[in-house]
């Protein structure tokens, strides 16, 4: 294949990755915006929710769709109220104190980890998608009469892969509706402004942060649904989502969502392109030295403005 | 004095009875206790930096790996003996962590922390890179032949026990002098209160930055020691999970005493070794010990006994 | 001579005018009052002379050397004494830690030891040196605070509002101790309480909206009817 079709592709592979990390990476960003945490664990509820998927997909049988959507409804919910009373247990017994709060998560990273291991096992299982045709993708080239369209060998995508953005992008949609629409989000973006202000006016803040922790690990879960049927669902796959939504959130400006959609893009689609020409591990080291450098150098972000 | 004497009692009985239990202990445990020095060693140096200036580093891998990787790869590609090598080790360690000192302590608190740990991550991977040099995951295997320090085979279980118990008793003995030193005392005023500290005349940035020297080079010395005493280096030990041990240990044992990185290596090693009878997931334990010590006993072991029975424990 | 003068020192927080252009001249061996409503930038203005905040524009100088640019720790190796408004001590260490954390910038060994003694006996201390600086009372913290800035010997002690808090009895013993260092080294000292500005300040100097307004004796400015309407609010 020429150059030009294989970035094309690898542009497609990259928007499928950006979507997925977009979710990850809202979930995340919510958590530390309004409740002012970061979450090690948040890469474990990522993995909950595929490992969840596939469970799912197992005892319900029948056409993959059924077990697909199936499973996107009961792995968000199910892992949103486990992180959601993670966070009742643990997070709100040492009052969020940034510092414990990171040592907390890390040990439910292991704890969350290690119970999969135990009870799902060590291999890489797949979850079949709802539908899957090939797509094969046109490619312009300009010939003797003017330009013409045609189908390169092995340019081709799937209808899966498509509904993978489309559905990212309604979520996403849904995300900033409620934040900006329904009470809830009111009440989140109060808590998010002065947490003490907020309880001095009668807001439940300890329950906001319960659903919130529980929204954004909810989100995680969804994109690990939602990419399950192109990966697999696998004890130790909470690493690189962890990682990369770290990148994301840092890049976007802690905090702010429309910032870490933009990242998420950014990075998932110069991802797939990076790939093209980096191996994996050489991009993983220049992507955890940028986070580190941006934390040390830019730390409102590479497109945030210090805030006051 | 009378304080100093119960101090120096208490200390120097832990490094005799320990002198002693290589005569006494079955193989099985005398191997264990040889592993257990090391890494409690390691605690030392991680506790020098958490426990006593009050920075949360997750990246203390990098500096435990520095070691040993600048040991074994001494040994491997350049011949070094291992004397020479083990220097190679702690210098290493100690540049590493001048360098990763020099970025991070512009940060505070949460960022300090991320930062640490995406570097030691990046370090991690390089070490991934490199796997032609490195042997990646896999690692390589230091030859017995290579493991004799001034005639003494450190592959010989008496011997490697020996030179455990002197690195532990090493890394101790400086510990608590460093923090009867102003040095050490002006550390632990900084974690206390940094700005108080600075408007006092301090220079506390290279105040943190010799912190995190020492505690780079002490945790260099127990990797270096690590690969050397047991034969091997490999990725692995650069991992997160190299980090987050040593907080683990330091937060059970108690931060900010000198016993308490033994304490709590001793208590963890046995706690997972007790468990793998049970099941495989081992770090399940660890991630159990992270959250329960969180939310129950921040101070730790020693931090209990100091804060109960003896106010002046070090 | 002069020990401390700023020329021209001003500071501005997003668009506001915390510290206004202000020359201030400090001859050695004075005690000085800083005065002026909330909010007239004594703070600001102080933590621009000592480094604690970095100015918008003006100098500072300090012994016949611009210190402007230097970052805090050296302007204290310089000579200077801070003591904070808010009480800042080390609440999980010893009181006579505390001390020496503050002496051993210039003492070592036994006669630091002596020093630190010296200065808590002086404030009245001595028999709670072994205490845990946080189970002090709120008093006995600000007394502790001022046991820091005398053992650094400084050639001059920024007090920050030291009898903020304080009890009648505990201000009284507190002017006595002012009036001892008084003659030792020069002294500036934010206050808000009159009867210690007037009964030891030699001279007063007031800021207001982050001006220098007025500069005299406590007697002059007592008097000042400028000074009067922008502190008392009466005309």
């Amino acid at each position: 294949m020429e150059l030009g079709p294989y970035i094309l592709l690898a542009s497609i592979e990259g928007a499928v990755m950006a979507a997925v990390l977009a979710l990850t990476a809202v979930g995340l960003s919510l958590v530390f915006g309004v409740m002012r945490v970061v979450n090690i664990a948040h890469g474990e509820f990522f993995m909950l929710g595929a490992v969840i998927a596939w469970y799912v997909a197992q005892t319900v049988g029948g056409h993959p769709a059924i077990g697909f959507v199936a499973a996107l409804v009961i792995a968000p919910l199910v892992v949103g109220a486990i992180a959601a009373a993670a966070d009742m247990t643990i997070l709100k017994r040492i009052a969020y104190d940034p510092e414990r709060t990171i040592v907390a998560t890390i040990g439910l990273l292991y704890i969350i980890q290690q119970l999969t291991l135990m009870t799902y096992g060590p291999d890489a299982r797949p979850v079949e998608a709802p539908f899957n045709q090939r797509i094969a993708l046109p490619w312009v080239e300009w010939g003797e009469d003017g330009l013409s369209f045609f189908h390169p060998w092995g340019l081709a995508t799937t209808s899966y892969k498509l509904f993978v953005i489309v559905a990212a992008a309604v979520v996403l949609t849904g995300v900033r509706m409620m934040m900006t629409r329904t009470r809830i989000g009111l009440l989140m973006r109060a808590t998010q402004a002065d947490s003490d202000m907020a309880l001095a006016f009668g807001i439940p803040v300890e329950r906001v942060y319960a659903m919130v922790f529980g929204i954004g690990a909810g989100l995680a879960a969804l994109a690990a649904v939602l990419i399950v049927p192109i990966s697999q669902a696998h004890y130790l796959m909470g690493a690189d989502p962890l990682l990369l939504s770290f990148i994301v959130v840092i890049i976007g400006g802690l905090g702010s969502l429309p910032g870490t959609v933009v990242a998420a893009v950014l990075i998932g689609l110069s991802d797939g392109i990076i790939s093209v020409f980096f191996s994996p591990t050489l991009a993983k080291i220049l992507a955890t030295l940028l986070v580190g450098l941006v934390l040390v150098f830019r730390p409102q972000g590479l497109f945030g403005t210090r805030a006051p | 004095m009378n304080g100093w004497v119960r101090v120096l009692a208490l200390h120097g009985g832990l490094l005799a009875v320990l002198f002693a239990a290589q005569f006494l202990l079955p193989a099985y445990h005398h191997g264990n206790l040889a592993r257990i020095m090391v890494l409690a060693s390691y605690a030392i140096g991680y506790n020098i930096l958490f426990g006593y200036t009050g920075l949360l580093s997750l990246g203390h891998a990098l500096f435990f790996a520095a070691g040993m990787y600048g040991m074994g790869l001494g040994v491997q590609h350049l011949g070094l003996t291992p004397a020479p090598a083990l220097l190679a080790g702690i210098a290493a360690g100690a540049v590493v962590a001048l360098a990763l000192g020099l970025l991070a302590l512009r940060t505070v608190g949460v960022a300090f922390m991320i930062v640490t740990l995406m570097f030691a991550q990046a370090g991690y991977f390089t070490i991934l890179y490199f796997s032609e040099i490195t042997r990646g995951d896999e690692g390589f295997v230091i030859a017995q032949a290579q493991r004799v320090l001034w005639g003494i085979d450190l592959s010989a279980s008496a011997n490697r026990y020996f030179a455990a118990w002197a690195l532990f008793s090493a890394c101790l003995l400086a510990c608590l002098w460093l923090v009867r030193m102003p040095f050490g005392k002006t550390l632990v005023a900084i974690r206390e209160n940094e700005e108080r500290v600075r408007m006092l005349g301090y220079d506390t940035f290279a105040h943190k930055l010799g912190a995190m020297v020492i505690s780079g080079a002490i945790s260099a010395a127990a990797g270096a020691s690590y690969g050397l005493l047991f034969g091997s280096a490999g990725a692995s030990f650069a991992g997160v999970q190299y980090s987050i041990l040593p907080l683990l240990w330091v937060l059970l044992g108690g931060a900010g005493t000198v016993l308490g990185p033994f304490v709590g290596t001793l208590f963890m090693f046995y706690l997972i070794d007790l468990s793998s009878g049970i099941t495989t997931a081992y770090m399940l334990i660890a991630g159990v010990v992270l959250v329960v010590l969180t939310l129950f006993a921040p101070q730790g072991l020693m931090g209990e006994l100091r804060r109960r029975f003896w106010r002046g424990l070090p | 001579m002069t020990l401390l003068s700023t020329r021209g020192l001003s500071k501005h927080f997003d668009g506001l005018q915390a510290v206004d252009g202000v020359d201030f001249d400090l001859p050695e061996g004075e005690v000085r009052a800083l005065i002026g409503p909330n909010g007239a930038g004594k703070t600001t203005f102080v933590g621009m002379i000592c480094g604690r905040i970095a100015p918008s524009s003006g100098s500072v100088v300090f012994d016949g050397a611009d210190i402007t640019a230097l970052p805090a720790h050296k302007r204290i190796l310089r000579g200077m004494a801070y003591t904070f408004q808010i009480t800042s001590v080390f609440p999980r260490l010893d009181v006579a830690e505390n001390v020496a954390l503050a002496a051993r910038r210039r003492l070592k060994g036994r006669e630091m030891t002596r020093a630190v003694d010296e200065v808590l006996a002086r404030v009245g201390l001595l028999e709670r040196r072994d205490e845990e600086a946080g189970n002090l009372s709120y008093g006995h913290q600000r007394l502790l605070e001022i046991a820091m800035g005398l053992v650094q010997k400084p050639r001059l002690l920024i007090l920050d509002e030291p009898t903020q808090g304080l009890s009648e009895g505990e201000i009284a013993s507190f002017k006595e101790l002012l009036r001892e260092v008084a003659g030792q080294t020069t002294i500036l000292l934010i206050e808000h309480n009159m009867s210690v500005v007037m009964e030891t300040a030699d001279r007063v100097s007031v800021l207001d909206f982050g001006r220098l307004l007025a500069e005299g004796t406590p007697q002059e400015i007592h008097e000042n009817a400028a000074v009067q309407a922008a502190y008392l609010g009466t005309g």
